[in-house]
């Protein structure tokens, strides 16, 4: 079965709905020992990196057991923030730490002051998605289609990038390595872009 | 780049898309369900259900209308009209809406917002302003453009910003229904008030009035109703005119 995680970080109507319409048979797990025989793991989450901390010890050691299993695992929006070693937006919250690296907030890091003014933070709307190399999450999907963000923090440009996105700054939008992937923007809500996104994810675990 | 937006406004009264002139003299323009599919084919980046006449006939927004045009479009979706609480924020979003605007109630309870950010993320939140030009301000008025407040819309968006809302959703009354064009001034001033993006809306008539509203206005996305409803411009035409003109936007692949 697919565990779509639950840890209170925002609605997951909309993941729901998606999942659904692509003939996705998914629950959410009430316990760190649900995800023992699980096909697959999706970690959503929209809001503060604080909110992760209810993926606590128990979590992480059952996620990781999976990761090792060789269970795919879709990190959503705060969900692939959280598979780094952390974030400024909560400093004294350990991220997952499966891809080194630290999320930072967006315009701080924008070098160019003359145009700061431009970066409105939230990051929101439809931005592009620059490919970096090869993926399977990312098949079928051109150079420059446009996916919907809502986050104000984002995560750096490490190997695992596969996919980049440019807003005052260049940041990792898709990270990939080996099954483990994550999506800074939001699948369920960038049309059919998305949704081919989602269906390469789903179609991992069948061929698993 | 991060695109500009276009956004389709659906005026929604008793489950069918109605639009009116300056808010009044409804007539009835389709299904949401339908229209909202058309749209989507037709590269549309939002959909805003907008209950208008809840607020005067106490109605929430209906949960069915949402889920109807949340089945089976994959966009940003915003829900609004009548929301005066969380219970109907929830109400709204457990039915699919991604963010909900809220008017009269965030005037009435401004720490609503704050609520509301805390529980959904400031994402989930809009502030709609319905504002019309009085002398030399922007005067916000409230319960569907019915009732004036004291209240200057450039100094309510910051507060509102402040307490949690993630959007403002800027209606100028004055421009509503009228396809005069954007009001640009009203946009600017908002926009450049806030860090918050700000989608405009009310007087939408020509392609032009939305390079307009992206440029001088400097809106970050804009929305608009009539003139997509009937057919008398389809959302990729606009797109490719915006794009001629220079404006980042999405085309659908």
């Amino acid at each position: 079965m697919i565990e779509l995680i639950d840890y209170g970080a925002g609605n997951l109507t909309s993941v729901r709905k998606a999942l659904s319409y692509l003939d996705a048979v998914f629950e959410t797990p009430g316990t760190p020992e649900d995800l023992s025989d699980a096909t697959a793991i999706i970690v959503p989450g929209v809001g503060n990196f604080e909110a992760t901390t209810a993926l606590d010890s128990a979590w992480r050691q059952a996620i990781a057991k999976a990761i090792e299993r060789g269970t795919p695992l879709l990190g959503i929006c705060l969900g692939l923030q959280w598979l780094f070693n952390g974030s400024d937006e909560a400093p004294d919250v350990p991220g997952f730490g499966a891809i080194n690296g630290c999320c930072r907030l967006l315009a701080q890091e924008t070098e160019d002051t003359s145009v700061v003014g431009n970066y409105k933070v939230p990051h929101v709307g439809w931005n592009s998605l620059h490919r970096q190399r090869d993926s399977w999450i990312l098949e079928g999907v051109n150079e420059g289609n446009q996916v919907y963000f809502t986050h104000s923090f984002a995560a750096p440009i490490t190997t695992e990038c596969v996919g980049a996105t440019r807003y005052g700054m260049d940041f990792a939008s898709v990270v990939e390595r080996d099954r483990l992937v994550g999506v800074q923007f939001h699948p369920e809500k960038s049309g059919d872009v998305g949704l081919r996104i989602l269906k390469n994810f789903l179609n991992r675990i069948t061929t698993s | 780049m991060l695109s500009k937006r276009i956004i389709a406004c659906l005026d929604v009264r008793n489950g069918s898309v109605v639009k009116g002139i300056n808010f009044e003299g409804l007539r009835v323009a389709g299904d949401p369900g339908e229209l909202s599919q058309r749209y989507n084919r037709d590269g549309i980046d939002e959909i805003v259900i907008l209950d208008v006449t809840a607020t005067i006939e106490k109605r929430k927004a209906l949960a069915d209308t949402i889920q109807a045009v949340a089945k089976e479009i994959f966009l940003p979706l915003c829900v609004g009209g009548g929301i005066k609480d969380e219970a109907h924020a929830d109400a709204a979003i457990q039915a699919g809406a991604d963010k909900v605007s809220l008017n009269t109630a965030a005037i009435a309870k401004p720490e609503l917002l704050t609520t509301l950010a805390r529980r959904y993320g400031s994402q989930a939140v809009v502030v709609a302003i319905d504002a019309k030009r009085v002398g030399d301000i922007f005067q916000i008025y409230v319960r569907s453009g019915q009732q004036a407040t004291r209240r200057d819309a450039v100094d309510w968006a910051r507060e509102a910003a402040d307490r949690g809302a993630g959007e403002i959703l800027l209606t100028s009354i004055d421009r509503d229904g009228t396809k005069s064009g954007f009001d640009c001034e009203l946009t600017a001033a908002v926009s450049n008030a806030v860090s918050i993006p700000v989608i405009a809306s009310g007087g939408a008539g020509t392609f032009d009035h939305f390079v307009e509203v992206f440029t001088k206005g400097q809106a970050h996305a804009a929305l608009a109703a009539s003139i997509f409803h009937y057919d008398e411009h389809a959302v990729s035409d606009l797109k490719l005119h915006l794009r001629k003109n220079g404006i980042p936007i999405r085309l659908s692949c």
